[in-house]
């Protein structure tokens, strides 16, 4: 190997294979995008639980967060 | 993500980077966003906040007077105190940060996942730099632009009746800008192998914009500010809701930008 230690100024970036990362990308998706449904809008325009409990305790971050509240 | 010996900085790289370690480090920078817009919507937000809701209830009052006929002046806040499922203050401080948290850990997980995907397929981008990417163009894609069509409302303003018709156009928004922004990268990364990289950006940047707002302008809009509702409020509150949005993106993108510097640097 003649070429050695020549310290490479920008490393290639090697991109992670789509098959690698989808398994991950379903499983955290959807419980990430739960999470951002129940502050953004659950017991608003939908509701998955009965009541106001959630729409209550989140409201304000709804708000701020951009949503529709009400 | 632990390395032992490999050969080049290319394979340090790319073994450096498995999408788990993504993930954590999109939800610990979910967290440090999290608690930060915390910090800055409940400086910035809750005093219009407040203020917006002491104007709904004094309207509700009125209203709830008329409903009930007997025992106007007690009935609503008896009726008040019942239906308060949260305390009002719980709701501005506790409330307000498991909202935001919740939502930052969220965003960070997703955070993490379009890194993984777009991490060695914009162009020569450095790991930070890709990450600075996937902040402006989610921030533009998924908060500015929705918020532009459809601004953030405080307390009091918006119908009622509209909540699901704005819900939906809220949502749909998110879906149109977002998929015309993938689109565009999609495109620019095109273009890129035949014009510059400058240009590719550019003529990309454009097309999304123009497609944007054209999709802005044909979905209808709502003027549903009640009359009399101080201008001053509603424009405190909306520039709060955008800060608190930036604030929320910036500690994600900052936050898992230097996590992932740190873990690549290590791992050398
Ligand atoms: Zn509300």
């Amino acid at each position: 190997m003649t070429t050695h230690a020549v310290a490479t100024p920008v490393p290639v970036p090697v991109s992670i294979p789509v098959r690698q990362i989808l398994p991950y990308a379903l499983f955290v998706g959807i419980i990430s995008l739960i999470a951002l449904y129940f502050v953004g809008a659950e017991q608003g325009a939908l509701a998955v639980f009965d009541g106001t409990y959630v729409h209550e305790l989140v409201h304000d971050a709804r708000h701020l967060l951009g949503f529709p509240c009400h | 993500m632990p390395l032992s010996e490999t050969g080049t900085d290319r394979a340090a790289t790319s073994a450096a980077l498995d999408v788990r370690s993504l993930l954590v480090w999109g939800l610990l920078a979910g967290l440090l966003g999290g608690v930060l817009a915390f910090g800055f919507a409940e400086a910035f937000g809750e005093p219009s906040v407040d203020t917006a809701i002491s104007l709904e209830e004094q309207g509700g009052a009125a209203e709830h007077s008329h409903d009930d006929g007997a025992a106007a002046g007690h009935s609503h806040g008896e009726e008040g105190a019942e239906e308060e499922v949260v305390s009002r203050s719980f709701q501005s401080t506790g409330g307000l940060a498991i909202g935001t948290v919740v939502y930052g850990l969220g965003l960070g997980g997703l955070f993490g996942l379009a890194f993984a995907f777009a991490y060695g397929r914009l162009g020569t981008a450095s790991p930070r730099g890709t990450a600075v990417a996937v902040l402006g163009i989610g921030y533009t894609a998924v908060v500015l632009v929705p918020f532009l069509t459809y601004p953030a409302n405080p307390p009091a303003v918006g119908r009622g009746e509209t909540i699901g018709e704005r819900t939906g156009l809220f949502f749909g928004m998110v879906g149109i800008s977002l998929v015309l922004a993938l689109v565009a990268v999609f495109v620019g990364r095109k273009l890129a192998q035949r014009l510059d990289g400058w240009t590719a950006v550019l003529v990309a940047g454009l097309g999304y914009l123009v497609l944007v707002t054209v999709a802005a302008k044909l979905l209808p809009d709502f003027q549903e500010v009640p009359d009399g509702f101080p201008g001053a409020t509603l424009w405190e509150f909306r520039i709060a809701s955008l800060g608190t949005s930036a604030v929320l993106w910036a500690g994600i993108g900052i936050g898992f930008a230097a996590l992932l510097h740190r873990g690549l640097t290590r791992a050398r």
